[in-house]
C-alpha cells in the first residue's frame, strides 16, 4: 500500500497530497503535494505570498479557524487534516516542532523563557519540578545561550533577537521532535547573526537525526542547507527537484527567474536579471498558469489550463508546458 | 524601587492639591454661599454677619491659605448648614456609597469580564454580535434614563421592587442593576478588542505549534497578556467607586455620597463640597497607583522600565 509521493521518496515520513487551503472562499493553496523522508533537509522557496508558510501551517492545522483546509498531511500514516485536536496537540511540538520568522514576537512577553521552555518539556517529554529545570538548562547550552541557569529566569524582552531565536530552538527541541519547521528563521536577524542561527540549525539536526523543512525566500540559506529544493509560486510547487540539480539547473521559468537574481558567488560578474512584475493577488489569479504574465517564455499553450506537476527525470518534478529543449538555459539568457 | 515609589506619591500629592485648589476657586467664584444658605429675603445684616462668621468677607488668597493651613492639619471645615464637621458628614455617607458600588463593581466584573473573553474566542457568532449590541446598548444609554426606565418597569408596572429610598437590601437591587450595565458593556467591550488584539499576537501561534492544548493557551497565554489593558479600566472604576453613582443616588433616593455632593453644591456648602472632591481625588489617585504597580506586576517589560527609571 504506497502511494504516489511514498513511491517516489522512500522511507517517507510527512507526506502532503493534494492539500488545498481556502480563506473566505479565495483558495490560496491549490493542492500541494509533498513529502519529507526521515532525516531529509527539505527547502521551499518563492516569494511571499507563494503559499509556503501556509503549507505547514495547514498541515498541523495552525491557520485561523476561518481557513478551510482540504486534502490530506499524513505524519506516517496519520492523517492530521482534520483530526482531533488531541491528536494534533501530541503531533505540535512533539513529532513536529515549528520555529518563526520573529523570534522576538513569536515568545509571550510575560512568561520567563525558563517556563516557555518548561511547558514544552512537561507536555511532550512528561517532565516536572526539577527535571525540567535540568533539562531547560541543558537545551539552552546545547543551543549556545550563555549562563544558562540565570538566563533562564529572563523575558524575552532581555534577550537579542539572535538570542531568542535560540531560545525558540530550544523550546522546539524540547519536545525532541522528528521535524523542524523552520519558516523564515534568519529573515528578521542581523546578516552577522544568520549565518550563527543557520549553522546551529543544521548541527542539531545532525545531531539529533530531525528532518528539516526550511521556508525561505532567501536561495542562498538554501543552498546551504537543504538536501532538496520545492519551488512555489502562487500556491502551488513548480519544480522540486535534488538541491544541487535545482541549483545547476534550474527548468522552471520561474526557478531560473530567481536564481538569476541572485549574484553568482564565484565567476564572472553578470548582470542580475530580475523577474518583472508582481505575484499575482490570490482572489484574481490569471487563467492557464498562474506565471506566465511575468514569463519570458510565454506560449499560447501556458494560457488555457494550469499546468500539472509532472515528473519529466527521475527526482525532478516540474509544472510548465514548455518542453526541456525550448526552455533551456541558453535561450533563457538570450530572452 | 524606593525613589520610583516616592516620585509616584509625590506626583499623587500634588494632583490633589491642584484638585483642591481649583474647586476652592471655582466654587467660591461661582455664587455666594451666604445669600443661598440664608435664603433671599434674608436682611443685609444678617448676610453680613454670616460672612463674618465663616470668613467670608477675608481677600480669597487668606482664605485659601486658611484653609489650606487647616487640610495640613486635618481639618476640614464645617457645614455651613448644620455646623458639623465636614469629614464626618461625609464619611458616615461612604459606606451608604460603597453599599451600592462595590456589589455593582464585583458584578460588572463578574459579568463583563467573562462576556468580553467569550465574545473575543467567538468572533463574529450569534453570540458575538449579541454581546457586542447589548454592550453598545449598555453605554450608550444614560445611566438617569436607564434607572428611570428600570423604575418605571419593576417599580411602575410590574410592583416588584421599591422605587427608592435605602430601607432594606431590595432597595439596592435597581440601584446596582443600573450601575453594572453601564460599567459591564464598557468592560466587555475592552477585554474583547484586548483579548482579539492579544489572539492574533504570533506568540499565541508559537503555544499551538508547541502542543498546549486551546484551552490552556487562553489560559495560560493569551489571558495574562490580555489583562494589562483591562486592568486599566478596572482601575478607573475602582476610582469612582465612591462618587461614581451621582446620578444613581439621585434617582433612588440613596442617601449616599453623591445625594450629599448634589445637595451641597446647590447650597454652596463649601466645606462639605470640597471634603468630597479632596475624597474623590485621593481615591482616583490611589487607584491610578495600584493600577501602575499592577501593571510592573502584569508586564515584566514595564517592571524594567521602573526599575531603570530609579
Amino acid at each position: 500500500m504506497f502511494d504516489a509521493a511514498s513511491v517516489m521518496v522512500p522511507s517517507t515520513q510527512f507526506t502532503l497530497s493534494g492539500l488545498t487551503v481556502s480563506f473566505d472562499g479565495v483558495t490560496v493553496l491549490h493542492g500541494v503535494d509533498l513529502s519529507i523522508g526521515r532525516g531529509e533537509a527539505l527547502g521551499l522557496v518563492g516569494e511571499s505570498g507563494s503559499g509556503k508558510s501556509v503549507t505547514w501551517l495547514a498541515a498541523l492545522g495552525l491557520l485561523p479557524a476561518k481557513a478551510r483546509v482540504s486534502g490530506s498531511a499524513r505524519l506516517d500514516g496519520t492523517e492530521l487534516v482534520g483530526a482531533s485536536p488531541e491528536t494534533l496537540d501530541k503531533v505540535r511540538g512533539g513529532r513536529v516542532a515549528m520555529i518563526f520568522q520573529d523570534p522576538t514576537s513569536a515568545l509571550n512577553p510575560v512568561l520567563k523563557v525558563g517556563t516557555q521552555i518548561g511547558e514544552a518539556l512537561s507536555l511532550h517529554r512528561g517532565l516536572s519540578g526539577a527535571a525540567i529545570r535540568a533539562e531547560a538548562k541543558r537545551l539552552f547550552d546545547l543551543v549556545g545561550i550563555p549562563d544558562a541557569e540565570r538566563r533562564l529566569s529572563a523575558y524575552p524582552h532581555e534577550f537579542s533577537g539572535g538570542q531568542n531565536q535560540r531560545v525558540m530552538i530550544a523550546m522546539a527541541l524540547a519536545g525532541k521532535p522528528d521535524i523542524l519547521v523552520a519558516d523564515e528563521p534568519t529573515t528578521a536577524l542581523d546578516i552577522t547573526i544568520q549565518a550563527q542561527i543557520l549553522d546551529l540549525i543544521n548541527s542539531v539536526r545532525r545531531e539529533m537525526g530531525m528532518a528539516l523543512v526550511l521556508i525561505s525566500h532567501d536561495l542562498g540559506v538554501i543552498a546551504e542547507t537543504c538536501d532538496r529544493v520545492a519551488v512555489m509560486y502562487a500556491g502551488r510547487i513548480v519544480e522540486e527537484a535534488p538541491a544541487a540539480r535545482l541549483f545547476a539547473e534550474p527548468r522552471h521559468p520561474y526557478a531560473r527567474g530567481l536564481l538569476h537574481s541572485l549574484p553568482p558567488l564565484g565567476g564572472v560578474r553578470r548582470k542580475l536579471v530580475s523577474i518583472p512584475g508582481v505575484v499575482p493577488d490570490p482572489r484574481a489569479l490569471p487563467k492557464g498558469c498562474a506565471f506566465a504574465p511575468r514569463c519570458t517564455h510565454v506560449s499560447d499553450a501556458c494560457l488555457g489550463a494550469s499546468p500539472t506537476l509532472r515528473s519529466p527525470e527521475a527526482g525532478r518534478r516540474l509544472a510548465c508546458v514548455l518542453e526541456p529543449e525550448n526552455t533551456d538555459q541558453r535561450q533563457f539568457e538570450a530572452a | 524601587m524606593l525613589r520610583f515609589l516616592t516620585i509616584r506619591i509625590g506626583r499623587a500629592m500634588i494632583t490633589i492639591a491642584l484638585v483642591v485648589t481649583f474647586a476652592f476657586i471655582v466654587l467660591r467664584m461661582s455664587g455666594d454661599p451666604a445669600q443661598i444658605i440664608m435664603g433671599p429675603e434674608a436682611p443685609p445684616e444678617v448676610i453680613a454677619a454670616f460672612r463674618k462668621a465663616w470668613g467670608l468677607d477675608d481677600p480669597i488668597w487668606l482664605q485659601y491659605f486658611h484653609y489650606f493651613g487647616a487640610i495640613l492639619q486635618g481639618e476640614l471645615g464645617r457645614s455651613m448648614r448644620d455646623g458639623r464637621s465636614a469629614i464626618e458628614l461625609v464619611a458616615e455617607r461612604i459606606p451608604v456609597t460603597l453599599a451600592l458600588t462595590l456589589p455593582a463593581l464585583a458584578i460588572k466584573i463578574g459579568l463583563g469580564i467573562p462576556a468580553g473573553i467569550y465574545a473575543a474566542l467567538h468572533r463574529g457568532s450569534l453570540a458575538d454580535r449579541v454581546v457586542m449590541m447589548l454592550s453598545v446598548a449598555g453605554f450608550t444609554i444614560p445611566s438617569f434614563v436607564l434607572g428611570l426606565t428600570l423604575v418605571l418597569i419593576f417599580a411602575v408596572k410590574l410592583g416588584w421592587l421599591p422605587s427608592g429610598g435605602q430601607d432594606s437590601w431590595r432597595h439596592a437591587i435597581l440601584p446596582v442593576i443600573t450601575l453594572v450595565i453601564g460599567g459591564a458593556a464598557v468592560l466587555a467591550r475592552f477585554t474583547r478588542s484586548a483579548m482579539l488584539e492579544v489572539l492574533g499576537q504570533p506568540f499565541i501561534r508559537t503555544a499551538s505549534a508547541k502542543g498546549v492544548p486551546w484551552r490552556d493557551v487562553i489560559v495560560g497565554h493569551a489571558l495574562p497578556n490580555a489583562a494589562i489593558p483591562t486592568v486599566t479600566i478596572v482601575g478607573f472604576m475602582i476610582g469612582t467607586l465612591i462618587a461614581g453613582a451621582v446620578v444613581v443616588e439621585s434617582v433612588f433616593s440613596w442617601p449616599g455620597v453623591g445625594r450629599l455632593l448634589v445637595v451641597a453644591v446647590a447650597n454652596r456648602d463649601l466645606a462639605v463640597v470640597q471634603c468630597i472632591l479632596l475624597l474623590v481625588a485621593a481615591t482616583m489617585v490611589t487607584s491610578n497607583l495600584i493600577v501602575d504597580f499592577l501593571y510592573g506586576f502584569l508586564d515584566p517589560r514595564l517592571r524594567q522600565n521602573a526599575g531603570k527609571a530609579s
